[in-house]
């Protein structure tokens, strides 16, 4: 089959299966639409890494026939179809660990749960290989209204209503904005096709409508990739989510933000007429360092456990803002195998305080202490997700860290601190929370009445029979997670395809012939070098030891400095801004929104 | 933050994103021009595939993949809404009680009924040929069999109402818009390729594909929008407040 | 007309805003989204018109005798409508819940999720 095929199929798969969930799932047992949705989820996974693997440069299918200048092109070059490869990946995962899991509402409502994971997929997948702005919207839409639902799953308890309810008005707000800057950019140019778009900003110099058009159209993006101060709403959403859907939307969806942002400036705003390459390097450079260090303070005060691994999301996210804004293929390759392994390796941890989840009804970094000492192969997987998220080699996570320190070094050389200060920060506070679960060492730390925090106990348990066994799926998953992630560090031809994608990816020319003529043209651009070096080696250790020094402290002396410290006290000021208020994250959207306008401009 | 705190943020923030909106606008095409590159090629190849609706072949033909992913937004609603809406384990089932209407109401609600059932089909099925389609026809559907509810009770609504077929007739609808688009794919050799003879123009049956993905849409929104709504209404009149009969609550 | 129209977009997206951040209510906040939407019907439009334009439909119109709006954006407003239809079900689905659960429609006083 050819990409014609196969970029299509890759979005009609999972909506045929849902639609089949939703008719059979009423007839058929449990098995039976654990079955539907496992063999739809391995079919898209089957589609998309044939699309991955023969897909070349550039692969494209015209719907409709249509040529890009009247109807919608899909296009996938390795980076887009990869990272839909990693969604695909990811939801089988999903599929597979909700088999026994996952308490679903039986009679009429069966299958609906599955039904609804797989339309996400196919929004997840339909806005990594879309070529068209309104139809990025489309799907930005459909995977929004899936995880929104899926985000409120549990009606019994308030919190996660409240949790669905500010993810999906903020989310919301922000497509709108997003609508609207599509209309002004349709305006100028009347295309809606990214490549003609590209062609048709060169015809106007570069001007406020451009600023206010890329702004209003990063905003949504923003939102989803959590980036500060637009991340209000992740560890919201992620703390109360179940935790399959939790693996799927810190795995791939916040990812796909920052790859939306990335292809729509290259696509759209790289050359004249758009946004100056040093004007978006500096302000999403600035953004990026932003975001990961407010992850990383974040993440580490917190212990309700789903919600350090969301303020961990955010702080890769930042990084791999960083390695998308730098705008070199180096960063774009880096940041690509980041992405994959980061992806693995945060749904495996998530994956693996679902089973904390079902065995002890908490998730409560301190309510737990010492509590799961019996589950000691699971700490093992946690502790080496803990390390994998650090970087430490021969991770996936580790290369692909080390490739975007690279690229970063090359422009500022403080940047790559950024990294390791990062990913030590956030992997240490999930070694020294599984330090303390698994292995009970340290003394129990003591909350401290009034601070504003979410603790994570007294959670509904996802499932209602406490006394069956550990399903062997829900250890198994995260396992084949954690050795895909070893696996993307450890084969060359991964890191090497994604090398040649991202050489593609930043290629806007070779992009545009494609999409526009419908001639593959082969890229011209270099293709960077995508190996372990020893210097990458030594920051990877050096992250990883970094991690486990300030873990061990953590545990021995207590995660927190003195009430009366000037950092502690900073660090309350942040917290409390974490309000859990809808209004107050609609305010910082708004002043996000400005404050980029503002940047823009002044630069252009 | 305070509320005050939070205000004074917004409308610092509000400021600037308006100076810079009203300076982007000062720079769009003016209001009203003739200049409308994408419309001319649209409205080009609608005529050659002789739709007379061009909105209507921009929606099932030109660009039509957006019109699946919207479609699928509204299957997933539907899907989302019996997840979110369903009975919880606290809440108990109880029968809606039969209501008192003034008669004049009732002849009112029998005579448009099946008026409102005509109109809609008529403009799912006019789709190609004048403003409507699947969407708005799909609408005046799901209304029309609402006028039961309001020109009697909730058991009226309820007999008039097959839930269970209504969702399976939702899937089926939203799965056929995908299933047409993989015909034209095996026929034509794009996905979603209008590989259907297409007709005199002006004719119901012209358009190849649009009247066909027009029914499927119109099948999809009644029976999802009548889905939706039964949800809603569920909760409004069938099920008691967890509270009421409860010890304990939250 | 010049450009009161999209400004007027703009006016309809702020007003929303300011509704959604100081809002006491839910539904009134689900609300204001849907007029945050409107502005993007708003621009979609006025960037789709034609001074002296009829409705883009030729079933009682010869090809090329008059000039028409733009049908693109009335097809992208739609599927627009529909989007913002669907989501706003979503919420108001979520709203129903959180008040049965939290006896408050009032985001100021959810206090489930904070630090």
């Amino acid at each position: 089959m050819g990409p014609a095929a196969l970029l299509p199929l890759a979005v009609a798969i999972p909506l045929l299966g849902s639609a089949l969930l939703a008719v059979t799932g009423r007839l058929l047992s449990r098995v039976g639409c654990d079955i539907v949705a496992t063999a739809a989820a391995t079919a898209e996974v089957v589609c998309l890494a044939l699309l991955w693997t023969r897909g070349g440069h550039l692969a494209t299918a015209e719907l409709g026939g249509w040529p890009a200048r009247v109807g919608i092109v899909l296009a996938a070059d390795p980076i887009g179809a990869g990272l839909a490869l990693l969604v695909a990946v990811l939801v089988l995962a999903v599929v597979v660990y909700s088999w026994r899991y996952f308490d679903e509402p039986r009679g009429q409502h069966a299958g609906v749960f599955p039904a609804l994971i797989l339309l996400f997929e196919a929004g997840m997948a339909g806005f990594a290989l879309t070529g068209d702005l309104f139809n990025a919207f489309v799907f930005f839409e459909l995977m929004g209204a899936a995880a929104y639902a899926l985000t409120g799953y549990r009606i019994e308890d308030p919190r996660p209503l409240q949790g669905a309810l500010a993810f999906g008005v903020v989310t919301s707000f922000a497509a709108y904005c997003s609508l609207l800057g599509i209309g002004l950019l349709y305006a100028r140019t009347g295309e809606l096709n990214l490549a003609r778009l590209g062609r048709g900003l060169a015809g106007h110099p570069t001007d406020l409508l451009t600023v206010v058009g890329f702004v209003l159209i990063a905003t949504a993006l923003l939102v989803k990739a959590a980036a500060v101060p637009f991340h209000f709403w992740l560890p919201d959403a992620h703390a109360v989510a179940p935790t399959p859907v939790c693996m799927l939307m810190s795995g791939a969806m916040v990812e796909l933000g920052a790859y939306g942002i990335g292809r729509v400036y290259w696509t759209v705003f790289s050359g004249p007429g758009g946004i100056p390459h040093g004007a978006f390097r500096t302000t999403f450079v600035t953004l990026g360092v932003l975001t990961a260090l407010v992850g990383a303070v974040m993440c580490w005060q917190q212990r309700h456990l789903k919600r350090l691994l969301a303020f961990s999301t955010v702080s890769h996210v930042g990084l791999f803002l960083i390695g998308v804004a730098l705008l070199t293929p180096d960063g774009a390759t880096g940041t690509a195998l980041y992405v994959a392994a980061h992806g693995c390796v945060k749904a495996a941890l998530f994956a693996l305080s679902g089973v904390l989840l079902d065995r002890y009804g908490s998730v409560d970094e301190h309510g737990l202490h010492g509590r799961a000492r019996a589950l000691r192969p699971v700490g093992l997987l946690f502790a080496a997700g803990a390390l994998a998220l650090t970087g430490l080699p021969p991770f996936g996570t580790g290369l692909g860290k080390a490739l975007s320190e690279d690229a970063a070094g090359h422009w500022q050389p403080w940047l790559p601190a950024m990294f390791v200060a990062a990913s030590a920060v956030t992997g240490a506070a999930v070694l020294r929370a599984g330090l303390r679960i698994f292995w009970g060492l340290g003394p129990v730390p003591r909350g401290r009445p009034g601070e504003e925090e979410t603790s994570g106990e007294g959670e509904e348990p996802e499932i209602r029979s406490p006394r069956r066994t550990l399903p062997p799926t829900m250890v198994l998953v995260p396992a084949v997670l954690l050795a895909l992630a070893l696996a993307l560090g450890c084969l060359p031809a991964v890191a090497g395809a994604l090398a040649r994608g991202a050489a593609a990816f930043t290629d806007p020319a070779s992009y545009r012939a494609a999409v526009i003529t419908g001639r593959s043209a082969s890229s011209g651009a270099h293709e960077p070098a995508a190996g372990w070096t020893t210097a990458g080696v030594l920051l990877g250790l050096l992250s990883a030891g970094l991690a486990t020094a300030l873990a061990a402290t953590a545990v021995r002396y207590g995660s927190q400095p003195p009430r009366w410290h000037p950092a502690a006290r900073a660090v309350r000021t942040l917290r409390r801004l974490h309000s859990g208020h809808l209004g107050d994250y609609l305010a910082w959207l708004a002043l996000g929104v400005a404050v980029l306008c503002a940047m823009l401009a002044a630069q252009t | 933050m305070t509320a005050r705190t939070r205000l004074i943020m917004f409308l610092a923030a509000a400021a600037v994103i308006a100076g810079f909106f009203a300076a982007a606008c000062s720079r769009l095409p003016p209001f009203g021009t003739p200049d409308h590159p994408y419309a001319a090629r649209a409205v080009a190849a609608a005529l050659a595939h002789r739709t007379a609706n061009t909105v209507a072949s921009v929606n099932f033909d030109i660009r039509a993949f957006d019109t699946l992913g919207e479609e699928s937004i509204l299957f997933g609603t539907v899907l989302g809404a019996t997840l979110l809406l369903r009975r919880a384990r606290d809440e108990r089932h109880r029968r809606a009680e039969a209501e008192r209407v003034m008669p004049t109401t009732r002849l009112f609600g029998t005579l448009l009924l099946p008026v409102t059932l005509v109109v809609g089909v008529y403009i799912v099925a006019h789709g190609q040929l004048s403003p409507g389609g699947g969407f708005q026809g799909g609408v005046v559907l799901a209304t029309a069999l609402h006028l039961a509810y309001v020109a009697a009770d909730y058991r009226a609504l309820k007999r008039l109402r097959p839930l269970t077929f209504l969702d399976v007739a939702d899937s089926l609808a939203a799965a056929s818009f995908t299933l047409v688009g993989l015909a034209g794919l095996v026929a034509g050799g794009a996905f979603l390729e209008n590989v259907l003879p297409l007709g005199t123009f002006n004719q119901i049956t012209s358009g190849g594909t649009v009247p066909v993905l027009n029914a499927a849409v119109g099948i999809e929104v009644a029976s999802g929008l009548i889905a939706l709504l039964a949800h809603f209404l569920d909760q409004a009149v069938e099920l008691t407040d967890p509270d009421q009969h409860e010890t304990g609550g939250d | 007309m010049g450009i009161w129209p999209y400004l007027a977009a703009g006016w309809v997206l702020l007003v929303a805003l300011y509704g959604l951040v100081t809002s006491h209510n839910l539904i009134h906040a689900i609300g204001c989204l849907a007029v945050a939407q409107s502005s993007t019907y708003l621009l979609l439009l006025a960037v789709g018109y034609r001074r002296g334009g009829t409705a883009p439909v030729y079933s009682d119109l010869t090809p090329g005798t008059r000039p028409v709006v733009d049908p693109v954006v009335q097809a992208l407003a739609l599927t627009d409508v529909v989007v913002g239809a669907t989501v706003t079900a979503l919420l108001l689905a979520l709203t129903i819940q959180l008040r049965k659960r939290h006896h408050t429609v009032d985001p100021q006083a959810l206090t489930g999720l904070k630090g």
